[in-house]
């Protein structure tokens, strides 16, 4: 004890003068030292400190014209010197400022983010760790440290982890490697990536244990990449899937009825988004406090306006066609022509602009390799939804009922008393009334023009063709089936050379199965 | 049967003023390209080149029409990709054409204008030989029966049939469309070709070539009209129809449709391809928007309009609503779908054996 009292006391002392003048410290401090001293500060933080550095960031440091000594810019204009404090004579505006480049500039934004740590707002504490983080200063892990046990927040504190794991991937202990890589491979960020590889590399470490752990780090983090990646693309499969499904569903139905495509059935889902398009510019014009509920009055407003039109087809033109489905083929083609010149004419050839509501903005970050949109989201819910409703309506009412009979076999239903004719038209309608939803959650995701529906008809033929008719699972295992399979080829082969691959296994598929995946068994021959 | 026969045959070819009125349409289009070349532009006789492309262009569509009308009208086989067929056609021969470009292309490059622009060192694979005609033609006319032959096997070999194919065809041709449209095909992408120099050594725009290939058309329309006519009244003729009408008991009777239908399919896919390959030298331009599903839904509208069934009816067809097409998209532009939707939808509820069957009603009840 006795040996180390000089010691100490020097310690004091030296403590003691630095305390009394920071400013002064930092003034003449090499400026190559400067970013050093402000992240040596960083750690411990006190009042002179900060204004030091603030003096430095706001530019009111001189250097005198002799060079000498090192002037502050009180805040009335005023200079004086730094070590004595003594007011000096002089304009500021003809003296050089201290300069602050990238170095003690990064250094700065440290030393500010270091502040905001233990700010009580959360976003503030992430950006500040983020901040942190690409300082990639080894210096400022304590501080992180430090932090670790206060925070309240479970994700801060995952963040404040793969923060410091990342710093002390620097360090000289290969203990401390070891634990940063090993929080670094259970974080799944796929960024640590490019940090981990130079420590498997047998050229930049030393420790043959933690080139093993980087290694095996590395492995698990592809791992996990690839397992992600493989949640994407199943999620917008599934995402377009559902999309799919909402166009196709109308349109097995009628099929299943008829016997006719309904080739103007994609312009019920481009009526459905200009229905919704409309009803929000009602909304914004006339309501614009509760403007993001448009959606909810959108969907009742498109399922009506198409259910009356399709309802109006069926009675005007299809009921005329009976028996001949090819003709019917053109018909509707005719009538989806009339209805894309009439939308250009009423609404203008150009997109028109559907906004999300704020409640779809935005998405559900699940990992940083994964976030969920909310629309796509909203949009499988509302499948969901439509799917169920559907169900119950051809499964659990009188409509159902007779819509089931007809598809079966329609002179046997209509001899024992179910009116056909009301059930076609009534099913038309309905068919295209689900279009028609299909179309409100398309403005969604997508462009709202006149050849909407175009795009959607071929697909969601394919869908009625793999899933046969008559039974919702087959087109729910069509859709989806076409939605997941689209999205796992389309990074690999592209979306057309995948789209081109996807029919020609249809067409292979029908020659073993020409009834589609789920066939009503039937012994009716022509 | 015999007398039925012949019937039948006095039936089809029409009564005398048709007969006439046949003649007459004849040789006002191999007069055409005549009063192109030889009269006085000032004189009103004379034959604009519009015109002449334009009617040109028109036959080329009646063949395409007279094809479609082989499968649909005879074999009840409604394809909704025969602009498919058509544009694989006019694709050969732009191969050729645009090699014939030569050095005289933006580029002077060996290689056509579009391949430079993507940076291309060498012919692919499939273009090679493409600087001879004869070869052009063959691909023009075999690519498309190829595809035909394939895709028909598979779909009838299932037998898939009525509304299950003509979405098949559909899906086939939006598909090829989408192919096409890629850059990395090979084709010119977007812009497909254009910009042809020369075909044979002549310049394309020369008035005594656009006549030769003019009359070259009237004579495959007339040539295919002729063929068709001597095979649907032939024994194999009748079989179509039969598959046409009640499939199941021509199966019964002991035929297998199969080979039929295939036969009738991929000689129709070539009738397109070779339609194809005169349209695209006349017309100046292929690009992928021929494939796309409108295109090919439109020629079933010709046919259906003009009368399925009877083979001078697509012609007819094809001619009256490409010529309406023509007016309508210079006098009323926005009208033209309207018209267009219409004619599909009146057609098939009023007209349901089309233009032709009108005229037959109306001689009937005379």
């Amino acid at each position: 004890m006795q040996l180390f009292k000089p010691l100490l006391l020097l310690l004091l002392l030296y403590s003691g003068l630095v305390a009394a003048s920071p400013l002064a410290e930092l003034a003449h401090a090499d400026p190559a030292d400067r970013a050093g001293l402000i992240t040596q500060w960083t750690v411990q933080a006190d009042g002179p400190r900060r204004q030091a550095v603030a003096a430095l960031e706001e530019g009111r440091l001189f250097s005198s014209t002799d060079g000498n000594h090192v002037l502050l810019q009180g805040a009335d204009g005023k200079l004086s010197d730094v070590d004595s404090g003594q007011p000096v004579a002089g304009d500021a505006a003809s003296l050089d400022a201290l300069p602050v480049n990238n170095s003690v500039r990064s250094a700065l934004e440290a030393f500010h983010a270091a502040s905001d740590l233990a700010d009580p707002e959360r976003s503030k504490r992430l950006s500040a760790i983020q901040a942190l983080q690409d300082s990639a200063n080894p210096g400022l892990l304590p501080l992180l440290l430090a932090r670790q046990p206060q925070e309240p927040d479970a994700q801060v504190k995952q963040a404040l982890l793969v923060a410091s794991a990342r710093l002390q991937l620097a360090s000289p202990d290969a203990t401390q490697r070891l634990s940063a890589i090993h929080t670094l491979a259970d974080s799944a960020d796929p960024a640590t990536q490019t940090l981990l590889a130079p420590l498997a590399d047998s050229a930049s470490e030393s420790d043959a244990r933690v080139r093993a752990a980087a290694a095996q780090a590395l492995l698990d983090l592809k791992n996990s990449q690839w397992r992600y990646n493989m949640l994407g693309y199943a999620f917008s499969g599934i995402s377009l899937g559902s999309v799919l499904l909402l166009a196709a569903l109308g349109l097995a139905i009628t099929y299943g009825l008829l016997g006719v495509i309904n080739m103007a059935h994609g312009e019920m889902l481009m009526i459905g988004a200009y229905a919704s398009y409309v009803v929000q510019n009602l909304f914004r014009s006339w309501w614009p406090g509760a403007f993001d509920a448009y959606l909810l009055a959108a969907l009742p407003v498109a399922f009506i306006v198409t259910f009356v039109i399709g309802m109006a087809l069926e009675r005007l033109i299809i009921r005329h066609l009976y028996g001949r489905p090819l003709e019917t083929l053109l018909a509707t083609w005719g009538i989806s022509l009339m209805l894309i010149q009439a939308v250009r004419m009423l609404f203008g050839a150009q997109n028109v602009e559907v906004a999300n509501p704020s409640w779809l903005s935005g998405g559900w970050v699940i990992t940083p390799a994964l976030t969920l949109p909310y629309n796509r989201l909203a949009i499988i819910a509302f499948v969901a939804g439509v799917l169920l409703l559907t169900w119950l309506v051809l499964n659990k009412t009188r409509l159902g009922l007779f819509v089931r009979a007809v598809t079966q076999n329609r002179r046997m239903a209509d001899s024992v008393g179910v009116p056909t004719g009301k059930v076609d038209m009534l099913a038309f309608g309905l068919g295209s009334g689900i279009a028609g939803l299909g179309g409100v959650a398309l403005s969604q995701i997508g462009n709202v023009g006149p050849e909407l529906g175009q795009g959607y008809i071929v697909d969601s033929f394919m869908v009625v063709v793999l899933g046969g008719v008559g039974q919702l699972a087959g087109t729910v295992t069509g859709a989806m089936g076409l939605g997941i399979v689209n999205k796992i080829l389309e990074p690999s082969l592209g979306a057309v050379l995948g789209k081109i691959l996807i029919l020609g296994f249809i067409i292979l598929f029908i020659q073993k199965r020409p009834q589609g995946l789920f066939a009503l068994k039937g012994r009716v021959l022509d | 049967m015999q007398s039925a026969l012949s019937l039948r045959l006095a039936q089809r070819i029409g009564p005398l003023p048709l007969k006439l009125a046949g003649a007459a349409a004849l040789a006002v289009l191999l007069a055409m390209p005549a009063l192109h070349l030889w009269t006085d532009p000032a004189s009103s006789l004379h034959v604009s080149a519009y015109t002449l492309t334009l009617v040109g262009k028109i036959l080329c569509y009646a063949i395409v029409a007279l094809a479609m009308d082989l499968v649909w009208g005879y074999t009840g086989l409604l394809s909704l990709g025969h602009g498919l067929f058509f544009a694989l056609g006019g694709y050969g021969m732009g191969m050729y054409l645009m090699r014939a470009i030569g050095h005289d292309g933006n580029y002077q490059s060996d290689l056509p204008d579009f391949m430079v622009f993507l940076d291309w060192k060498t012919l692919p694979w499939f273009w090679q030989g493409s600087e001879h005609l004869a070869w052009a033609l063959c691909l023009a006319v075999g690519v498309p029966g190829l595809l035909a032959l394939v895709f028909g096997w598979l779909a009838f070999r299932s037998r898939i049939k009525g509304v299950y194919f003509s979405i098949m065809t559909q899906a086939l041709t939006y598909a090829a469309m989408l192919l096409f449209f890629r850059n990395e095909t090979g084709f010119g992408g977007n812009n497909g070709f254009t910009d042809f120099k020369r075909i044979l050594g002549y310049g394309i725009a020369e008035p005594a070539t656009r006549a030769t290939l003019f009359l070259l058309t009237v004579l495959l329309l007339v040539a295919a009209l002729a063929a068709g006519f001597w095979l649907v009244h032939s024994k194999f003729g009748r079989i179509l129809t039969a598959i046409r009408d009640a499939e199941s008991r021509l199966m019964f009777c002991g035929y297998n449709p199969l080979y039929y239908k295939l036969f009738i399919w991929v000689a129709s896919a070539m009738l397109c391809g070779l339609a194809g390959a005169l349209y695209v030298p006349q017309v100046g331009i292929i690009n992928p928007g021929e494939m796309s599903p409108a295109n090919s839904i439109e020629i079933a509208i010709w046919v259906a309009v003009g009368g399925r069934g009877s083979l001078i009816g697509p012609v007819l067809g094809a001619g009256f609503i490409n010529a309406a097409k023509s007016w309508f998209t210079v006098a009323f532009p926005e009208y033209w779908l309207f018209f267009l939707g219409g004619l599909f939808i009146a057609t098939t509820l009023f007209l349901p054996r089309g233009l032709l069957g009108l005229l037959r009603r109306h001689k009937e009840n005379a």
